[in-house]
C-alpha cells in the first residue's frame, strides 16, 4: 500500500475520532507509518457485527417478555457475552448457567446466586427480575 | 508520581508495549522489528472455538508469544506475574511505579473505558502500559491509541480481572535486566526462520494450508450455514485482517516494513526485494477484504454462490503466492 492510498473514510461517529496506524510505502519505497481514519470495508463489517449483537438483544427481550427464557439471557446479549464468558464471570458451567435460563429454575434461584449476575451485569436484582423494571 | 515516560502510537498493542518499553531503556527498537523477531507473523484457523459467534481466525501468533520470543532472541530478561487476588495485584503495581519500572499490563478491552464503544468486545488479550500514578488514577499509555489516557484503580482493576477466554489473571509484565548490546542480527534470521517453519508447517490449519482450508470454507458457508451466517463469517474475517491493529492486510505491512529495515541491517539486498513482494501480497489482502465487503455490504439473503467462490479463489492464489514467498525467504537468510 502506497501512502498516499492509506484509506481515509468515514467511520461511525465515535470511532471517527480514534485513528489508527498503518504501515506503507513513501515515494522513495520506504517504509512508514500513516494514520487512518478509517476503511469502508471494516466499517461495513463493524456495523453489520453491531446489527447483529443487537438483533440478537431484541430476539432475547421478546423471548424474555414471551416467557420463553429467564432474564439473564437478555442480560447476556446486551454485554456482548455468550454462555461460555458469562459461566466463567459468576464461575459455573455453561451447562449450570443454560439452566438458569429456564423460567423454573430461574424463579428458583436464590439470593445470592441472583446478586451474583446482578452485580456482573451491574444492576440490582429487582433490574435482574424484570427487565422493565424502572422504566 | 509520574515517569519520564514517551508514548508512540503503534499498529498493535503487544509489539507496541515491547517497543515503547524498549524505547524507555534507550533501546531504539522499532514495531516491525519487535513483530519480526517475535515472529509474530501466521495464519491460522482455531478450531472450535467461536468469537462473536464466528469462527475464530488469527493472522498473528498466540498472546505474549512475540514478547516471550523477542526477549529470548535478543537477550532480555522478562519478569511476568499473575496473580489470583486484585489487591496483591494493585500493590505489586504501585511497588513497581514506586521504583520508576513501567509495566506492561495484559488486560481485557470490554471494560476499557477509553475505547470507542463499537470496539469493546470480550478480549482479553489486550496490552497497555502503566506508566504512573496521579490524584488516583493510574496514568496509561495504550499503544494504539494516539495520546496517554488515564484509568480509575477501579476501572484498572475491572479490565486486569476480566473472564473468559484468555483471562489476564492481572498479568503483568517488565524487562529486568538487558545484554550490553542486544543480539540484533542473529535474532532477525532466528525470527525469520521461525516465521518461515509457521507459515509452510505440514498442518492443515495453519500457515498457508490454513489459508486454504479457510477458503474451502468460504466456499461451504453459503450452503451449509446459509447466506446471513455467512456474510456474518467473512465480515468477521475481515476484521480480524484489518481491525486489531495489524497495520493493514493482515501485518503482511508491517512484516515487510521489518524485512526492509532487516535487510539494511544485516546488508541483504534479498531482503529488500522480499520485502516489495510481501508488500503486493498486503495488497491482494486488501483487495480480498474489498470484495469480501461488497458481498456482505447488501445485508442480501440471496447472494449468489459465485461471489463466495470468488474471493475464496483470491484467497487460494494468496495462500499459493505465499508459499512461494516463505520459501525464497527460506533461503534468503
Amino acid at each position: 500500500m502506497k501512502k498516499s492510498d492509506v484509506p481515509q473514510d468515514k467511520s461511525s461517529l465515535e470511532t471517527g475520532k480514534h485513528k489508527e496506524l498503518c504501515y506503507a510505502v513513501d515515494e522513495n519505497g520506504e517504509y512508514t507509518t500513516a494514520k487512518s481514519s478509517g476503511w469502508q470495508p471494516k466499517t461495513i463489517a463493524l456495523d453489520n457485527a453491531i446489527q447483529e449483537i443487537n438483533d440478537r438483544i431484541e430476539n432475547a427481550k421478546n423471548r424474555v417478555l414471551n416467557n420463553e427464557t429467564s432474564p439473564i439471557e437478555y442480560y447476556m446479549e446486551l454485554h456482548k457475552m455468550d454462555v461460555g464468558i458469562l459461566a466463567s464471570y459468576v464461575g459455573l458451567f455453561k451447562w449450570q448457567v443454560k439452566r438458569h435460563f429456564k423460567l423454573k429454575r430461574f424463579n428458583k434461584l436464590s439470593e445470592k446466586t441472583l446478586q451474583k449476575y446482578a452485580s456482573i451485569f451491574e444492576i440490582s436484582i429487582n433490574q435482574l427480575k424484570d427487565i422493565d423494571y424502572g422504566n | 508520581m509520574e515517569i519520564n515516560f514517551t508514548h508512540h502510537q503503534t499498529a498493535h498493542c503487544e509489539n507496541g508495549v515491547i517497543s515503547n518499553l524498549m524505547k524507555y531503556k534507550g533501546f531504539e527498537i522499532s514495531e516491525p522489528m519487535v513483530f519480526g523477531i517475535g515472529s509474530g507473523l501466521i495464519f491460522c484457523y482455531i478450531p472450535f472455538l467461536k468469537v462473536n459467534h464466528a469462527p475464530a481466525i488469527s493472522y498473528r501468533t498466540m498472546p505474549g508469544q512475540i514478547f516471550k520470543k523477542f526477549a529470548k532472541r535478543v537477550g532480555i530478561k522478562i519478569k511476568k506475574e499473575k496473580f489470583k487476588n486484585p489487591q496483591q495485584a494493585e500493590a505489586r503495581l504501585n511497588e513497581n511505579l514506586e521504583k520508576n519500572n513501567p509495566v506492561g499490563l495484559q488486560v481485557g478491552v470490554y471494560n476499557l473505558v477509553y475505547f470507542p464503544d463499537e470496539y469493546r468486545f470480550h478480549f482479553n488479550a489486550h496490552n497497555l502500559i502503566v506508566f504512573g500514578k496521579e490524584n488516583g488514577s493510574y496514568l496509561i499509555s495504550d499503544p494504539v491509541m494516539e495520546t496517554v489516557t488515564t484509568l480509575t484503580a477501579k476501572e484498572l482493576e475491572k479490565v486486569r480481572f476480566a473472564k473468559g477466554a484468555f483471562a489476564p489473571k492481572g498479568h503483568m509484565y517488565y524487562p529486568i535486566s538487558f545484554p550490553k548490546e542486544l543480539n540484533i542480527k542473529e535474532a532477525i534470521i532466528k525470527g525469520i526462520k521461525n516465521t518461515c517453519r509457521d507459515m509452510l508447517a505440514p498442518v492443515p490449519i495453519i500457515g498457508v494450508n490454513g489459508i486454504r482450508y479457510t477458503a474451502k470454507l468460504i466456499r461451504k458457508w453459503p450452503k451449509k450455514k446459509g447466506v446471513k451466517v455467512a456474510n456474518h463469517y467473512l465480515g468477521q474475517i475481515v476484521r480480524m485482517q484489518e481491525e486489531i491493529g495489524t497495520g493493514g492486510g493482515g501485518f503482511r505491512y508491517i512484516y515487510a516494513a521489518f524485512l526492509q529495515e532487516s535487510s539494511k541491517i544485516l546488508d541483504n539486498n534479498k531482503l529488500a526485494d522480499l520485502s516489495k513482494e510481501m508488500t503486493v501480497i498486503g495488497d491482494l489482502w486488501r483487495d480480498f477484504a474489498l470484495d469480501a465487503s461488497r458481498i456482505y455490504k447488501s445485508r442480501s439473503r440471496s447472494a449468489e454462490n459465485d461471489v463466495y467462490n470468488n474471493v475464496a479463489s483470491q484467497l487460494e492464489v494468496i495462500a499459493d503466492k505465499e508459499e512461494v514467498f516463505f520459501k525464497k525467504l527460506k533461503k534468503a537468510i
